[in-house]
C-alpha cells in the first residue's frame, strides 16, 4: 500500500509540473488525516491525491475519547479529524478547533438542509458533515421464532427464551446506556440517581442472557452466525446483510441513538489550507457517495441518487421516512451524568 | 586512567548516573505525575484542573461512593475487580508453574544444542503481537471452531459446551501469553543444577518423587519465584485478554483503569486505582524480598552446620 501510494505521489509530483499551482502552494502538498478505524475507503484517497497532488497520510482511532486525549495532550500534528457530534462542544469550548467557516467552501451548496446548521456547531463554523448513522439492533430472521421480531427494545433487553445466550451488546457504555434510557423513557443524560438505578436494574437483568459485550468485529459476528441478535450500527448491519440476506435491522419505536460525524481542523494543524481543500472535496456528491457505497453509512451531502442499488434496497441504509421521528441525536452529557453512567457501567461489570 | 585521578565516590556517581537518570526519567517522573493527578479534581471536559487545591477525593472514591439513593455506602465494586484480578493472576501463575516446571525440567535434560533450539521455539510466539495471538485463540475456541465442535461431538449429553467468553477462555489466553516467562527462569536455574546432588539422594534411598520434592524443587526455587513474579505482575494488569476472550462481561482492574482514562474521563480515579494496584504489587515484592532473605539465612545456616 505504501509503495502504491508513493508511486502515486511521484506521478502526482510529475503532473504538478504541468498543472497550475493553487493559492495554497506555499504549504507542502501533504495532509495528515486522523479518522476512526475502518471508516474511510482507502481507494478514495488515491483519487484525491491524483486530483489535488496532496499526499494523504491516514491514522486511526477507536473512540472520541482517544481523539480528545490526543488533542489535549498537545503535540499531535493532524490536519483533519472526524469528531462525533457528542464531542464537538467539548472540542470547541476547549479551544481545540480552528474556525473553517464551512459555508464559505464552494461545495457546501450540496450539503443537505438538516446538516447545515446543527446545534452542536451553529452556522457550521468549525465543521462540515461526514457520515451519520444509528445504533439500533440487528437479528437473523431465519433463526428467530416466527421469523420476525417486534420493533421494540423489549426484544433486546428482555429477550425471548429462545434467544437466551445468543445475543450480544456493544461494549461501549454510552451506547448501552443510551439504548436502556430510551427503552425506559428516561433522559440519557439524566443526573437523577433513581434513573441510574432503574437503568442498572434493567441491564443487570439482561446480562445473564448475553453472550458477550463487544464492539469489535460486528459485521463478522452477525454474518458468521455467532449470535442471533445484537445491538448494532446500521452500516455494520447492512454489510452483514450483504453476506447473509436474512439479517434485519431494527429501528426501535422507543427511540434509538443517532450519531453524526464531522470533519474538523485542529487548532494545531500544520496544513490548514490543504485541510480546507480536502473538506471541500469531500462535500462533492460523487466523493461523498463513494464513501457511502464503500462502507455503508449515509452521508450529509445530496448524493442519494448515486447510492449503490445494493444499499438502496436495505432499510438499514435507506431509512424509511416513518422512522425519522424515532431518531434521538446523541447528546453531550454533563460530568455529573457521566459519573452516574460510569457507576452504572462499573457496577454492571463488577 | 584519568578517571582514577578523581575521587572514587565521584567515579561511582558518574558511572551510575545513566542508570539513575533512566530510572528517574522512566519511572519516578511518570509516577510522580500520576500521583499528582490523583490528588487533583477532574476537569469539566476530561483531564484535570492543574491549578486546583490538592484533595483526597479520588482515594475516598476507591472505597466509598454515594449510592443511587443518596447515602454514602461502602463501594465493593473496585475491591471486587481487584480481588478478581488477583485471583485470576494467582490462578494463571499456578497453572503456568504446573505446565512450565515439567517443560523446564525436560529441557534441562537435553543436549546443549537441542536446549538452545527449545529456547528459540519457546520465544518464537513473542515475535507476534499479543493482540493477534489473542485473536488467534478467539478463532480456535469459537463455537464453529474445531475444538468446540469435536468436544460437543464427543459429549453430546453436556448440552453444547461453550469455550469462549468465560473465565476459562481468559485463563487459556493468560496462561498461553505468559507461560514462557515461567519456563525460562526455571530453566535457567535447572540448567545450573548440580545433578550429583540428585544422584546422592538416590543413593540415600530417595525415590523419584522424593528427589524431585526435596532436592530439585528447593534448588530451583529462585527460578520458580522469579517466574511467578514475572507471570503474576503482568497478568494482574492485563486488560486486552479479559476484554477479548472474556467477552467483556467482567471487569478486571486493568479494564477499570483504562475505562477511567477513556470513556469515564476521570483521570484522578484512574490514577488512584493505579496506585492501589501498585501498592499491592509492592507488597508482593516486599514479601518476595523477605522470603529470599529468609532463604539465604537458611542456606548459610545449612552451610555452617
Amino acid at each position: 500500500m505504501k509503495i502504491k501510494s508513493m508511486r502515486l505521489a511521484m506521478s502526482g509530483l510529475a503532473l504538478s509540473c504541468f498543472t497550475a499551482m493553487s493559492a495554497h502552494a506555499a504549504e507542502p502538498k501533504v495532509l495528515f488525516f486522523y479518522n476512526w478505524t475502518d471508516y474511510y475507503p482507502v481507494e478514495l484517497l488515491s483519487k484525491f491525491e491524483k486530483e489535488t497532488d496532496i499526499k494523504v497520510t491516514m491514522d486511526g482511532y477507536d473512540s472520541n475519547e482517544t481523539l480528545l486525549a490526543k488533542l489535549q495532550a498537545g503535540g499531535a500534528a493532524y490536519d483533519v479529524i472526524v469528531p462525533s457530534q457528542s464531542i464537538m462542544q467539548t472540542l470547541i469550548k476547549q479551544n481545540l478547533l480552528m474556525e473553517i467557516d464551512a459555508p464559505s467552501l464552494s461545495n457546501f451548496q450540496y450539503v443537505k438542509e438538516p446538516f447545515r446548521d446543527p446545534v452542536f456547531d451553529p452556522g457550521r463554523k468549525f465543521s462540515a458533515p461526514y457520515l451519520w448513522g444509528t445504533t439500533g439492533f440487528s437479528y437473523d430472521s431465519a433463526r428467530v421464532p416466527g421469523g420476525k421480531l417486534d420493533d421494540s427494545w423489549k426484544e433486546f433487553f428482555e429477550p425471548r427464551k429462545e434467544l437466551h445466550g445468543q445475543l450480544a451488546a456493544l461494549d461501549t457504555s454510552s451506547s448501552v446506556i443510551n439504548a436502556a434510557s430510551h427503552y425506559l423513557n428516561v433522559d440519557e443524560c439524566s443526573e437523577n440517581p433513581q434513573d441510574a438505578k432503574r437503568i442498572l436494574e434493567l441491564l443487570q437483568k439482561q446480562k445473564p442472557f448475553l453472550k458477550m459485550y463487544s464492539s469489535d468485529n460486528t459485521v463478522d459476528r452477525m454474518a458468521s452466525g455467532e449470535v442471533i441478535m445484537m445491538q448494532n450500527w446500521n452500516g455494520s448491519t447492512a454489510r452483514a446483510t450483504l453476506q447473509k440476506s436474512t439479517i434485519k435491522y431494527v429501528y426501535p419505536r422507543e427511540g434509538l441513538a443517532m450519531f453524526q460525524d464531522n470533519f474538523a481542523v485542529p487548532k494545531s494543524a500544520p496544513h490548514p489550507g490543504n485541510a480546507r481543500i480536502f473538506i471541500d472535496w469531500m462535500m462533492k456528491p460523487e466523493n461523498a457517495a463513494a464513501v457511502s457505497n464503500a462502507i455503508a453509512y449515509a452521508n450529509g451531502v445530496q448524493s442519494d441518487a448515486l447510492l449503490d442499488p445494493k444499499w438502496k434496497v436495505m432499510d438499514a441504509i435507506n431509512m424509511p421516512d416513518e422512522y425519522a421521528s424515532r431518531l434521538r441525536p446523541e447528546k453531550e452529557c454533563s460530568n455529573k451524568a457521566r459519573e452516574l453512567q460510569d457507576r452504572i457501567w462499573s457496577k454492571l461489570k463488577g | 586512567m584519568s578517571v582514577s585521578s578523581t575521587s572514587p565516590a565521584l567515579n561511582r556517581a558518574l558511572l551510575l548516573s545513566p542508570v539513575v537518570l533512566t530510572l528517574l526519567a522512566l519511572i519516578a517522573i511518570p509516577l510522580g505525575i500520576m500521583g499528582y493527578i490523583s490528588l487533583l479534581p477532574r476537569n469539566t471536559y476530561g483531564g484535570v484542573d492543574w491549578q486546583a487545591q490538592w484533595q483526597l477525593h479520588s482515594y475516598v472514591q476507591l472505597f466509598y461512593q454515594e449510592g443511587f439513593d443518596g447515602e454514602l455506602e461502602l463501594n465493593w465494586v473496585y475491591a471486587q475487580a481487584l480481588l478478581r484480578s488477583v485471583f485470576q493472576a494467582g490462578g494463571t501463575t499456578l497453572l503456568c508453574f504446573l505446565f512450565g516446571f515439567p517443560v523446564a525440567l525436560w529441557m534441562s535434560s537435553l543436549t546443549p544444542r537441542r536446549r538452545n533450539l527449545m529456547v528459540l521455539l519457546i520465544t518464537i510466539p513473542f515475535w507476534t503481537n499479543l493482540l493477534i495471538r489473542n485473536y488467534a485463540w478467539l478463532i480456535i475456541l469459537r463455537e464453529q471452531g474445531w475444538v468446540a465442535q469435536s468436544l460437543n461431538a464427543l459429549f453430546p449429553s453436556a448440552g453444547g459446551i461453550t469455550l469462549l467468553y468465560n473465565d476459562f477462555a481468559v485463563s487459556v489466553g493468560l496462561v498461553y501469553s505468559f507461560l514462557p516467562f515461567m519456563i525460562l527462569p526455571i530453566y535457567s536455574t535447572l540448567e545450573k543444577l548440580d545433578w550429583r546432588l540428585v544422584e546422592a539422594a538416590y543413593d540415600l534411598g530417595a525415590n523419584r518423587w522424593h528427589a524431585l520434592r526435596r532436592i530439585i524443587l528447593p534448588l530451583s526455587m529462585p527460578g520458580v519465584i522469579a517466574g511467578a513474579l514475572l507471570v503474576f505482575v503482568p497478568s494482574l494488569g492485563a486488560f486486552i485478554t479479559p476484554a477479548i476472550l472474556g467477552g467483556g462481561k467482567t471487569l478486571m482492574i486493568g479494564n477499570l483503569i483504562q475505562q477511567q482514562f477513556g470513556t469515564a474521563r476521570n483521570w484522578p480515579l484512574g490514577s488512584s486505582l493505579s496506585f492501589l494496584l501498585l501498592a499491592i504489587l509492592l507488597v508482593s515484592l516486599v514479601l518476595y524480598a523477605l522470603y529470599s532473605r529468609h532463604a539465604a539465612k537458611n542456606l548459610n545456616r545449612g552451610a555452617k552446620a
